[in-house]
């Protein structure tokens, strides 16, 4: 599973970078966190507000910090 | 209620004797730190969810099919409600024009957006009351229009925008539903990290704020920097601009010189000045706009705040 973290690298998106990680060990999921800091690509995934959550390739959410729950759940939809 | 509190405190707990300059001070700032706390926090949680219904997504597709003029109005009052902060000002700008945004239109939203936030809105109201917050909103809007149109008027300013930004393309994405909990949930989050940032400022602003008020003689900023010395209102500007966007600490500070004689007009250029530019800023749009557009964009914008200083100082 790939997860990745849209944000030019502000506060908002280290800590959901940690989130991330923290939502993924505990599911028990081999997931990989990137960031991804280059703004074509965040573009590309339609994502203006940072930071973005992108699970699998898929927009989860953006502009906001979810919680660990909510991010634990969009980990199970994808597995 | 908050005022009982104060005086119990002021004159039972610290046993201070009323009518001296340390029971003001004091008195002063437990009041007034109390009142703006709590003002924040109600405030800051009902702007929140009112934002969580205009993501920059969401308002760059209302602006995208609207003219000039029309689409700089619309756009400095979305500048009000969509959340925004200035690590996401370079994709927001981006997105913008990618979606057919005039060029000063984007820069209107951009100009009104750090300019009329919700910290310094409550402070305002808090401090100078709603009539004063109402002026400031108003003429706020005002400076963002104008500057929006005229900075979309430079002949050829396209060609001032860095190139590759014409270039990127925007893919669609579904806009998340969020329900009410999701709303309430961003709300109180964003509430309490806000908080977390200001609370050590506006503490720290209120206290100054106090001694100003209970030590500085009346009429002191009337005798060095009152309506008839002209060089008032671009120095209170010049102040402004290094104390980038902290709004929270330096309004209460404004606030006490202004009892001791500031005029309207100063108080107000100094606050956009402190709003709306910054160093970090112009850092971060410097990665779209080439040099001499962020000259000009910082010339127009100082301009304008000095024209709201003079006019202000001059008709109140």
């Amino acid at each position: 599973m790939e997860i990745k973290i849209l944000g030019p690298g502000c506060r908002n998106c280290e800590k959901l970078a940690v989130d991330a990680k923290l939502a993924a060990k505990e599911t028990g999921c081999t997931a990989e966190v990137v960031k991804v800091t280059d703004m074509k690509q965040m573009m590309s995934y339609g994502v203006l507000s940072t930071p973005g959550l992108v699970i699998n390739g898929k927009v989860k959410a953006y502009g906001r910090i979810p919680s660990v729950s909510e991010i634990k759940k969009w980990i199970e939809e994808e597995k | 209620m908050i005022e009982a509190f104060a005086d119990w405190l002021t004159y039972s707990v610290f046993k201070l004797s009323a009518e001296t300059h340390l029971a003001d001070a004091v008195n002063f700032f437990v009041y007034d730190t109390i009142k703006i706390l709590l003002m924040l926090t109600a405030i800051i949680f009902i702007v929140s969810v009112i934002r969580s219904f205009f993501p920059p997504e969401k308002v760059r597709k209302i602006l995208a099919s609207k003219a000039e003029f029309v689409g700089n109005i619309l756009a400095s009052l979305l500048g009000i409600v969509t959340p925004f902060c200035s690590c996401s000002a370079v994709p927001v700008f981006i997105g913008f024009l990618e979606a057919g945004v005039p060029l000063g239109v984007t820069l209107s939203f951009l100009i009104a957006s750090p300019m009329i936030n919700e910290v310094a809105l409550v402070l305002l109201w808090g401090l100078f009351g709603a009539k004063i917050a109402l002026i400031y909103i108003g003429t706020g809007l005002t400076v963002a229009i104008i500057s929006g149109i005229i900075l979309g008027r430079i002949p050829a300013v396209e060609k001032m925008v860095e190139d590759y930004v014409w270039e990127l393309r925007m893919s669609e994405t579904e806009i998340p539903k969020l329900s009410w909990r999701d709303r309430f949930q961003l709300a109180s989050s964003h509430t309490q990290d806000i908080l977390k940032r200001v609370t050590l400022y506006v503490i720290l602003g209120i206290g100054v704020g106090a001694v100003i008020h209970g030590y500085v003689p009346i009429d002191f900023v009337a005798t060095y920097a009152g309506r008839e010395n002209p060089f008032a209102v671009p120095l209170a500007v010049l102040i402004a601009i290094p104390l980038y966007s902290n709004a929270a600490g330096t309004i209460p500070i404004v606030q006490a010189l202004m009892g001791k004689g500031m005029p309207l007009g100063t108080v107000l250029a100094f606050m956009m000045a402190v709003t709306a530019i910054s160093f970090p800023e112009m850092v971060i749009l410097r990665k779209v706009l080439k040099v001499k557009l962020l000259v000009i964009f910082a010339a127009i914008l100082t301009i304008a705040i000095i024209m709201v200083g003079y006019l202000f100082n001059a008709i109140m």
